[in-house]
């Protein structure tokens, strides 16, 4: 078990080191992709109920731009 | 004496540090009027059906229905120091009416707890350094319904690379919260004086919830970025809900009991690609853990489909998987030695699947003639708990700019 843990914290490291060090510099007048109001990283505004029905009937919850308890009485 | 001289000095160094940061042309035009830079209105209605009601101890419609409408004002000005402040406001209102709620208290024609309204109204002011890539913030929001109220405070920072390809958002936030510690009727110790529900009837208990927010998102191509986020929380107070029977394997009924501490971490991945010109792919991986026993597993995929660059189209399909809390059981299965208990479903070992679209229309020249309605996107998607809850939820959201 600890060793299958081990494994997975490993792999999840050197993806990270991948993903970061394969960056390449963007320009400003590169990013038009980028910029796309769908690329943004971060839920949509219509998706806001989403998140708190959500989190009401789901014992997890943060880490998606919503709450992580508190402010009404879901988990 | 010695003062006059540092005191001197000080307006020296001021005026010198002002003259080195002193604006370029362009940014002498920048607008230091307030003005309104996006009004945005997000409606939903959500509509659920299941028979694992919490209320009556795992069993039992968990029928229920929610109208939400919130509207956001945001507005922005310049200082003379060239920061850019952004005030945002925004006022919510849900109505919801449940089938299971009703039963707290089966002998009333209709309790108060069979529909309720919530509202809340919140504002936010942030302080942005275009030149220095730093924008610190503050928040505050409020809610009230009929048995819960919370106030909530929250700070935040950011501070973007000078080629912002790279940005770090840290944030606290807080929520002291109240509720009145309502009883199934049959567990009530003393009766309501004028024989039905009034608020000045039960005592309260506070539910504080404090949580630290730090993300760093990441351009790693011209068509790919990333964002990783991790959000530690801490809650202490009432957590159980006092109102949900818990039956046990003896046949004796309580109220649900659960420890008044419950530490969360959870920590998500977002990735954002842009494949061709007619394709965008978003998603999501989160996983949970916290002091309950409970440990899930969230992916989120949607896929934006641009049918022109104005219109798009986007499927998409959510996975979430979770184990039970410690401290659940279902109905009549709990045994009376046990400290903590609860028979609510939200807290049971279950998969889930949501499926849905979502349609976005963003014309240039604005939406049924008028310039400022800048886009409408509508968006519907159908929710399947293994345990049988089903629901369904459709979302509207208007932006003005």
């Amino acid at each position: 078990m600890q060793t299958k843990r081990f494994t997975a914290q490993m792999l999840t490291a050197l993806a990270a080191i991948v993903t970061i060090t394969s960056c390449q510099p963007v320009k400003e007048y590169q990013k038009q992709h980028l910029n796309d109001t769908e690329m943004e990283l971060s839920s949509r505004k219509v998706q806001k109920f989403e998140s708190n029905f959500q989190s009401y009937r789901e014992a997890a919850s943060g880490a998606n731009g919503g709450k992580t308890g508190g402010g009404c009485g879901c988990n | 004496m010695i003062r006059i001289p540092f005191t001197l000095i000080g307006m020296y160094l001021s005026m010198v540090a002002f003259s080195q940061t002193r604006p370029t042309e362009d940014s002498l035009y920048k607008n230091r009027k307030l003005t309104v830079d996006e009004v945005n209105f997000v409606s939903g209605y959500y509509q659920q059906d299941g028979n694992n009601s919490a209320v009556t101890g795992g069993i039992g419609s968990e029928k229920l229905t929610d109208f939400a409408n919130t509207i956001e004002l945001k507005l922005s000005k310049y200082d003379r120091k060239y920061r850019k402040h952004n005030l945002a406001f925004e006022v919510g209102i849900d109505h919801y009416t449940s089938a299971s709620s009703d039963k707290i208290d089966p002998h009333t024609i209709s309790s108060a707890s069979m529909s309720d309204t919530r509202f809340y109204p919140s504002a936010s002011w942030s302080i942005q350094n275009e030149k220095k890539g730093t924008t610190i913030g503050v928040s505050a929001s409020f809610s009230n319904e009929f048995d819960y109220t919370s106030i909530g405070i929250g700070t935040s920072f950011t501070k973007t690379s000078k080629n912002q390809n790279t940005e770090f958002v840290g944030k606290l936030q807080a929520y002291l919260d109240t509720w009145k510690v309502i009883y199934p009727v049959e567990l009530r110790t003393t009766q309501s004086i004028r024989g039905e529900e009034h608020e000045d009837d039960y005592p309260s208990a506070p539910r504080n919830s404090y949580s630290a927010s730090f993300s760093l998102s990441q351009v790693l191509n011209k068509k790919l970025q990333v964002l990783l986020l991790a959000e530690p929380t801490y809650q202490t107070g009432l957590l159980a809900t006092k109102y949900q029977r818990v039956y046990f394997s003896d046949g004796s009924l309580q109220a649900e009991t659960l420890p008044d501490k419950r530490y969360k971490i959870p920590v998500g991945v977002r990735a954002n690609y842009f494949a061709g010109d007619r394709f965008i792919i978003r998603s999501f991986y989160r996983y949970y853990s916290d002091n309950w026993g409970v440990k899930a597993h969230t992916i989120d995929v949607e896929m934006p489909i641009k049918i022109t660059p104005f219109v798009s189209i986007s499927p998409f399909y959510r996975f979430y998987k979770q184990s039970a809390a410690d401290y659940f059981a279902p109905y009549g299965q709990h045994v009376i030695s046990e400290n903590y208990f609860t028979s609510d479903y939200d807290l049971s070992k279950f998969t889930a699947n949501m499926l849905g679209a979502g349609f976005r229309l963003a014309p240039p020249k604005g939406l049924c003639g008028m310039k400022t309605w800048s886009s409408l996107e509508l968006r519907y998607g159908h929710y399947n708990r293994s345990d049988g809850l089903q629901s369904n939820i459709v979302s509207l959201h208007l932006k003005f700019k």
